[in-house]
């Protein structure tokens, strides 16, 4: 039996835990309002230039040329992991890279090269994978688009000058708040676009300036970038959500603790107090008989 | 009358119904009124200037970006956008002469600088003290 000082220790240790728990949780769910925003802000301009490669794709009618589109036999492929530089996320990281590691293993016929996006990848892969090529950490949950650029930039160049054929992107797609999608995605080689049917005819007298060929060789980086930075703010998205589940879980838990331990404190004053009257009545009787 | 929806990365910047626009295409300036043919170009760095539904005249920086006009629906993708109140001189001025002198540093021999870069970068301040210059 614990003993009074004991038990109200731990009430008082539980209910500092939940106290820091609560804390993080409305923090996470600050930044998960911020970073959902900006999903949502992103989203316009993903689509717009989607419109506008498919349209372009229909309007020209030479073959496309530009080095993103290039398929290549797949001898050497790069792998970048996209998870959260921070812990006490839940499931959040340990679901994507279990599934990275089914993907290492279903692709072991190829070389395969990594590229960590998150302290968590780099701390979990550096003593798996010996083939680490790059590692951008400390994000600090937000996006930066300055560093996503110069990721897009040493990827798209690697893919570009022929050190990788294919380069996959694996993060958490933000559904909604209690739906995270974990998937991994070719990031290059593009896909060509296709024409969807219905429109190509009233698309197909388009006027290019300067050509077609020129629009591309200006559009393919911005797709690349946009793509890229979609896939990093449904990550930090996914990642506040997942934390603002896990510590509202945690606080519940810790009320639930408190709950159980204050009732233990009581049986044990309750006990105690007992005790001390049996002691008082049986001494008086001692003394009276 | 049409419509124009300035998009970028961040955000919807613009979308409402305009008289014209003229934006700086990549062989040049060139005007858009309603019912214009059906047209993809890149841009430029320069200023983008529309009259909107009450006939005011607006002007925008624009650093780079495409423009898409189909079916009386203008829509134009831009790196970034500012209003021409937003500008801030002093730093436009800063960065013109960071990117000058990083040519000038790239003109005797420093291989460690990226020209495109610079030059890109020369091109924008240059596009901003000018736009602000014409409109203040």
């Amino acid at each position: 039996m614990a003993t009074l000082r004991d038990v109200e220790k731990r009430i008082r240790t539980v209910k500092s835990t939940r106290r820091i728990t609560k804390a993080m949780e409305m923090v996470a769910a600050a930044k998960l309002r911020r970073s959902q925003a900006a999903v949502e802000q992103a989203k316009p301009y993903a689509q717009k230039l989607d419109e506008m490669l498919s349209h372009l794709a229909v309007g020209s009618t030479a073959e496309i040329a530009h080095p993103y589109f290039e398929e290549r036999p797949v001898k050497k492929r790069t792998l970048v992991v996209i998870v959260s530089d921070r812990g006490l996320c839940g499931s959040f990281n340990s679901n994507l890279l279990r599934k990275t590691d089914k993907w290492l293993k279903e692709h072991q016929d190829t070389d395969i090269e990594m590229v960590v996006v998150g302290k968590r990848a780099n701390d979990y892969y550096k003593t798996r994978f010996d083939n680490i090529v790059e590692y951008y950490g400390d994000w600090g949950g937000a996006i930066d688009y300055g560093r996503a650029r110069g990721l897009v930039t040493y990827l798209t160049n690697r893919f570009v000058t022929g050190e990788t054929d294919e380069i996959d992107l694996a993060f958490t797609r933000f559904v909604s708040l209690v739906r995270y999608n974990i998937e991994i995605e070719k990031y290059l080689p593009v896909p060509r676009p296709e024409a969807s049917g219905q429109e190509s005819s009233s698309v197909s007298d388009y006027i290019f300036e300067p050509s077609s060929e020129e629009i591309y060789g200006q559009l393919m980086p911005s797709y690349a970038n946009t793509k890229m930075i979609t896939a990093l703010l449904e990550s930090f998205a996914s990642e506040h959500g997942s934390r603002m589940m896990a510590m509202g879980n945690a606080t519940r838990n810790a009320g639930d603790m408190v709950d159980s331990l204050t009732l233990e404190y009581n049986k044990a004053r309750q006990a105690q107090i007992t005790k001390e009257l049996l002691e008082v009545v049986s001494g008086a009787e001692a003394l009276a008989g | 009358m049409f419509r124009l929806s300035i998009v970028t990365p961040e955000k919807v910047f613009f979308e409402a119904d305009i008289q014209s626009l003229i934006v700086p295409g990549i062989e040049g300036y060139l005007g858009v009124l309603s019912n214009h043919a059906p047209l993809i170009t890149a841009l430029e760095p320069g200023k983008i200037e529309f009259r909107d539904a009450n006939g005011q005249t607006n002007y925008l920086a624009v650093t780079s970006g495409f423009l898409e006009v189909s079916g009386n629906v203008a829509t134009l993708l831009a790196d970034a956008v500012e209003e021409t109140e937003e500008i801030d001189l002093a730093r436009a001025e800063v960065s013109r002469d960071r990117a000058w002198e990083m040519l000038k540093a790239a003109g005797t021999g420093d291989r460690s600088i990226d020209v495109k870069r610079a030059r890109a970068s020369l091109r924008r301040a240059q596009n901003r003290i000018r736009i602000f210059k014409t409109t203040h």
